[in-house]
């Protein structure tokens, strides 16, 4: 641009200068513009977004017992969880924790703890739904990959993981009945 | 390009080449570049591995088309359809065979051409661009061989593309939305396995094209040589055909001996038996480790206690590489003459490979009462040691060897003792 204002006879800037900027400025915009359907394309599509909710029926759920839904492709973990489970839970509410919340502030009922079972580090599956898993020192889940141990409301307690279990978005649509998403 | 070869190019004897080369040049540069290039006359077997590596492409990119042609990417009918490779396809298990631990010779023929021209000091000027090219392949290839990986999408494909797409929800702010978009989903499924599949037909042909940038640059600034001292006389080159068209073909026979020793008596040694297991999304593998080639790299991941860190520190080992020729500041190319930089040299090898030790093992297990875990901090702490603070420290202190003054007076000298 410069060599160009340079070479003509008028000195500065010439309103052949400005004309180059802006047809160069729309033209960088525009193909940026472009760029975006390709970049979007290999987002969720539709198909995939709309799946984005599962019902679960808890009546079968003895209490103790956890099992595991599937959300989004992910495993969902509920827990009918024991009253000794809930008060050491309630009871760590205040103990030094890597991502302080509230044991209340996870649950809607607190018998049912509901978290996606995916460690926040780098997203395995912890183990703790069977009986027979290991489920580390605070009795929640453990994860084997890299060592990181949840308590019984989800929350990080060791381990490289971040943050807590994520607790999904869910309703109760019924006494036993579960909307997730 | 280059300047033609000190010898003029005699002019082709037969009408239709003639005819050809007056339109389009090609047997002109055929000539020029594989047979009449200038070659340093000392090269010893090292100067190999870029020949080999380049085969190997070859082999992978053919035996992938032929996979191609059978293989289904789709998460219902990916895993079987690789089964019916092993056991249906006329030769399937072969081809599979090949393109698997293809990608493990592939990977071992590049890090024997890298670390040579780390010795030799091929990275220094006027050979930087020379060296990044290189850098930028090794990439690609890292990015190839993880697509590929997950093609069979058995449970050590689909772990390891949950950890390492999982690897960018570190990136502050828009992690989560980054790693979303790389799935086209919720988690990784079909939509991540259909693009990593045309991701993985794509990479390498953008590695052929950068080979051939890699070879324009060779052939401007032409090849290192053991001595890093620059030819100065036609005595000091001799042409590349014959002579090292006949000493490639004797290092692809050495290497492919290897190579094929590996495919048809031991092809599994290389890969982990849970990938023999369908992917299944509700279960992880309890013991999760990459391939080979990845390890030194996953043992750096680990050992980094914070997330963002840890993933800076990986994608660090490599990025500090594009930084070698400034890193180290002396001004003689060959490890050769330098007696401290020498042994520093064996000292990044020998860390490179407790790195990839220390990667395939549990950070928590112990070794005679160290854990992993300390080991590895150990070691990454030193890789970078090497090139942040020991590199640049020797350049001064360093008292090299006489460097000979010609490729010649040094070859000449050693047929006289």
């Amino acid at each position: 641009m410069a060599e160009t204002a340079a070479k003509t006879d008028e000195p500065g800037e010439t309103r052949r200068d400005f004309l180059y900027l802006a047809t160069t400025a729309v033209g960088v915009a525009g193909a940026v513009a472009a760029l975006w359907p390709f970049i979007d394309s290999m987002n969720p599509a539709a198909d995939i977004r709309a799946l984005s909710s599962t019902e679960v029926d808890l009546s079968p759920v003895a209490v103790g017992q956890r099992i595991t839904a599937k959300w989004r492709g992910k495993p969902v973990f509920i827990d009918h969880r024991t009253p000794e489970e809930i008060k050491r839970a309630e009871q760590d509410d205040n103990a030094d924790l890597r991502d302080p919340e509230k044991d209340q502030a996870r649950v809607k009922k607190p018998e049912w703890l509901v978290v996606i079972g995916i460690c926040t580090h780098l997203g395995c599956v912890p183990l703790g739904q069977k009986p027979t898993d290991p489920r580390g020192e605070w009795a929640g889940w453990f994860c084997p990959c890299h060592g990181s141990a949840y308590d019984t409301s989800g929350r990080i307690r060791k381990g490289p993981a971040p943050r807590n279990l994520a607790v999904p978005l869910y309703e109760f649509t019924a006494d036993n009945m579960i909307t997730i998403g | 390009m280059a300047t033609p070869a000190s010898t003029p190019a005699p002019a082709p004897e037969n009408a239709v080449v003639k005819w050809i080369d007056q339109r389009l040049p090609i047997f002109e540069f055929v000539r020029h570049h594989l047979k009449d290039y200038p070659t340093p006359r000392n090269l010893n077997y090292l100067w190999n591995f870029g020949s080999i590596a380049g085969v190997m492409l070859v082999v992978m990119i053919v035996t992938g088309v032929m996979l191609a042609m059978q293989y289904t990417a789709h998460v219902d009918l990916a895993f079987d359809s690789v089964e019916r490779i092993m056991r249906e396809v006329n030769y399937g298990w072969l081809l599979r065979y090949l393109h698997m631990n293809g990608g493990s010779f592939f990977f071992l023929a590049i890090y024997i051409h890298l670390f040579r021209g780390m010795y030799y000091g091929s990275y220094k000027a006027p050979r930087e661009i020379l060296w990044w090219l290189g850098l930028i392949i090794l990439v690609l290839m890292m990015m190839t061989a993880f697509t590929g990986y997950v093609l069979p999408w058995g449970q050590m494909s689909y772990w390891a593309a949950t950890v390492i797409t999982n690897l960018f929800s570190a990136i502050p702010w828009v992690g989560d939305s980054v790693v979303t978009w790389l799935w086209g989903g919720f988690s990784v499924d079909n939509p991540t396995l259909n693009r990593f599949y045309a991701l993985h037909y794509l990479l390498p042909f953008m590695i052929f094209a950068v080979v051939f940038v890699h070879l324009w640059a060779l052939h401007t600034v032409k090849s290192n040589n053991p001595l890093g001292v620059e030819p100065k006389t036609r005595q000091d080159t001799i042409p590349f055909h014959p002579y090292y068209t006949a000493k490639d073909f004797f290092g692809f026979g050495m290497f492919f001996l290897v190579y094929l020793a590996i495919v048809f008596f031991a092809p599994n040694l290389f890969s982990e038996p849970d990938n023999y297991i369908p992917a299944n999304s509700l279960v992880t593998p309890p013991h999760i480790v990459p391939e080979w080639y990845f390890l030194p790299y996953y043992a750096i991941l680990r050992s980094i206690p914070d997330k963002l860190l840890g993933v800076i520190a990986m994608f660090g080992s490599i990025l500090i590489l594009f930084f070698l020729p400034w890193l180290d500041r002396s001004k003689i190319k060959s490890g050769k003459f330098r007696p401290i930089f020498k042994q520093l040299f064996w000292l990044l090898v020998a860390d490179s490979i407790v790195l990839g030790w220390v990667g395939g093992n549990r950070p928590d297990e112990l070794f005679y009462s160290v854990s992993f875990l300390t080991i590895g901090r150990v070691a990454t702490a030193y890789y970078f040691g090497h090139f942040l603070v020991l590199l640049p420290a020797i350049a001064s202190i360093e008292k090299p060897k006489p460097v000979p003054e010609s490729i010649s007076a040094a070859v000449g000298a050693k047929s006289k003792d």
